[in-house]
């Protein structure tokens, strides 16, 4: 057997057409999609007011669960990684737990605590007249709940990972804790900070059983585009086509708008 | 301008305690091998890590004293540092990094560019000024560091293995001008390196750091002909053993009597390598009043010359020529005597 020099030593066949099967897996329900999509009354169904109704709420409550995610996921990764306390180990699994947890319970356990009658909801309602279940707001609240974790362990694997003697530099050029925390630390997480909140909104987007369970399926306040997916396929299953090839798009097209800064970002990596 | 610190901290198993007096206009230079406290005491003066005990003094302002309490943050000493590797901010321009102080201490962005553009000027990096650190040469980030550490405007500036991250084909010119930029520095002046030349040619005096001790200060005249240690013995490639005189007669800490012209008490001894002779047999005949039996160690060949290791009660290097060594065969492992005269013998007191 002849063989050109350089070549790498293939896979040993089985695994070959096992990784292929993987990615037949990946790539045949993305077939089965287009092949079915009604192309020719697309932009019908796109501008149909429910669908566009749905996308709006979906972007508007995504990334503002990013927002809320980024806020306190932040500080609570630079606490998990910076700040020994007893008990570290024990927090981090609660505070990534609803990554593993299936999200109707998630939405069970939002329902409970921060609904009306919940046992932290009642006080939001009398004392603040905050009402979060079935309102947009729940939205945001359920979906930063399960997106939250994907920011938090990206984050706080980078603050190990960082060599802390550039913030020790910072602090013998004259700058104060917060500013080293802002002009050093913040930068040179930067890539890690980018990739978590594009996993944290990927996953926001995506929020259907916490969001059901915890916000309801309201037209226009609650129905995401996920629950108007579900919905559709009961009752027309042309539209469920045409609003999962949208969540594809719009997906895909923040990936690829953000691939660019993400690799640039990783030049600025301080290891 | 000058420095008066009692260091004593502990870092996990490790202990430094060390006491140091820079003088106004003085450059310091510790020297000491890997692991020797180095890093630490330059972390302790910058304030990064607070000291156990002691006192650290600056100008007479205390920035640290366990026993009153007293600990100013490092981001308040007025210290400037060069550290290892430079750390440069990988995400702003070298006018940016050197700003960076300046900015921090809540200075103007313009006033703080124009002041940091003026340093790079004068370290000669004025056209490199909007580059990032990633496209600058180890030389030239060596700068922007010191620009950086300097703008600041400090009144100590301390400098960690300032050379050691370079290549040897750039060190010389490195060493060069930074001596100049150091030269034009009023404040205290402190280094730490593990490399000779640089204390050689950046300090005017060198303290001695081993195991988290001082071993020994002085110039580097003084701490290269009366080495005080294994350590800087060594990095002057001779020999060095400590023991007590009696009646003309030194016994080695390792227990090994050596006949020296010296008066009694405990003495500091050095031979140098090329005063010892080696033979196969011992002569009875020679003048020699020292002759010991060995372990040939190990051998290195430096030209028509060749230092060899002699093991045994008294361990030395003894520096013979490639041709007397060709001649003898010698092997690592073969038994020789070493033969000394007590006169090529220097001591002074411990």
């Amino acid at each position: 057997m002849t063989r050109r020099r350089g070549q790498r030593t293939p896979l040993p066949p089985p695994v070959f057409a096992v990784a292929m099967v993987a990615i037949a897996f990946f790539a045949l329900p993305f077939i089965g999609l287009l092949w079915r999509a009604p192309w020719g009354s697309m932009l019908d169904v796109v501008g149909q007011e429910s669908v566009r109704t749905a996308l709006w709420l979906s972007l508007r409550t995504s990334f503002a669960a990013t927002f809320f995610a980024v806020m306190l996921g932040v500080p609570l990764a630079w606490l998990l990684a910076r700040v020994p306390f007893t008990g570290s180990s024990a927090v981090r699994a609660l505070c990534i737990l609803s990554m593993v947890l299936p999200p109707v319970v998630g939405g069970v356990a939002l329902f409970f605590s921060f609904g009306r009658r919940g046992l932290f909801g009642q006080y939001l309602d009398r004392w603040f007249d905050i009402q979060l279940p079935f309102t947009t707001w729940g939205v945001v609240v359920a979906q930063t709940f399960v997106s939250m974790p994907f920011l938090v362990i990206t984050v706080e694997a980078a603050l190990r990972q960082m060599d802390r003697r550039y913030e020790d530099a910072a602090r013998t050029l004259g700058a104060s804790r917060w500013h080293v925390f802002r002009r050093v630390t913040v930068p040179a997480i930067q890539p890690a900070l980018i990739a978590g909140a594009v996993l944290a909104w990927a996953r926001a987007l995506g929020e259907f059983g916490a969001t059901i369970t915890f916000a309801g399926n309201f037209p226009g306040t609650t129905q995401t585009m996920p629950l108007a997916t579900y919905l559709a396929l009961e009752t027309d299953p042309q539209e469920a086509l045409v609003i999962s090839l949208l969540l594809i798009a719009v997906s895909f097209a923040v990936l690829i708008g953000l691939r660019d800064r993400w690799l640039n970002g990783a030049r600025a990596a301080f290891t | 301008m000058s420095l008066d610190a009692h260091v004593a901290v502990r870092v996990g198993d490790f202990e430094l305690d060390v006491e140091l007096d820079v003088g106004s206009g003085e450059v310091l230079a510790v020297l000491g091998p890997n692991g020797s406290g180095k890093s630490t005491l330059l972390r302790a003066l910058a304030g990064l890590t607070p000291i156990d005990r002691g006192h650290i003094r600056l100008d007479g302002v205390v920035l640290d004293d366990p026993a009153t309490d007293t600990f100013v943050p490092p981001e308040q000493r007025p210290i400037g540092v060069v550290f290892q590797d430079y750390l440069l901010f990988a995400h702003l321009s070298a006018t940016e990094n050197v700003a960076f102080g300046l900015r921090a201490r809540g200075g103007d962005k313009r006033a703080a560019r124009s002041i940091a553009a003026t340093w790079l000027d004068r370290v000669g990096l004025a056209d490199l000024a909007s580059m990032r650190p990633a496209q600058l040469s180890g030389g030239q980030a060596q700068r922007v560091a010191l620009a950086r550490a300097l703008a600041t405007d400090p009144a100590m500036l301390l400098l960690d293995e300032p050379l050691a991250a370079l290549d040897v084909s750039a060190r010389q010119d490195v060493r060069r001008t930074l001596r100049e930029h150091l030269s034009t520095f009023e404040g205290t002046r402190l280094l730490v390196t593990h490399d000779p030349i640089d204390a050689y040619a950046l300090a005017d005096r060198v303290a001695i750091l081993e195991g988290g001790r001082i071993a020994q200060t002085g110039t580097i005249a003084e701490v290269t002909a009366h080495p005080r240690s294994r350590y800087v013995a060594e990095l002057v490639g001779t020999n060095l053993m400590r023991g007590v005189v009696v009646d003309g007669v030194l016994t080695t800490d390792g227990g090994a009597r050596v006949v020296v012209a010296a008066d009694p008490g405990p003495v500091f001894a050095v031979i140098r390598p090329q005063a010892i002779t080696l033979s196969l047999a011992a002569d009875p005949t020679s003048s020699a009043r020292n002759i010991w039996p060995g372990v040939v160690g190990d051998i290195e060949r430096l030209g028509d010359r060749a230092r060899v290791g002699v093991r045994g009660p008294l361990p030395m290097v003894a520096e013979i020529t490639a041709a007397a060594l060709d001649a003898l065969g010698l092997r690592p492992g073969d038994d020789v005597y070493a033969s000394l005269k007590a006169t090529d013998i220097t001591t002074y007191p411990a």
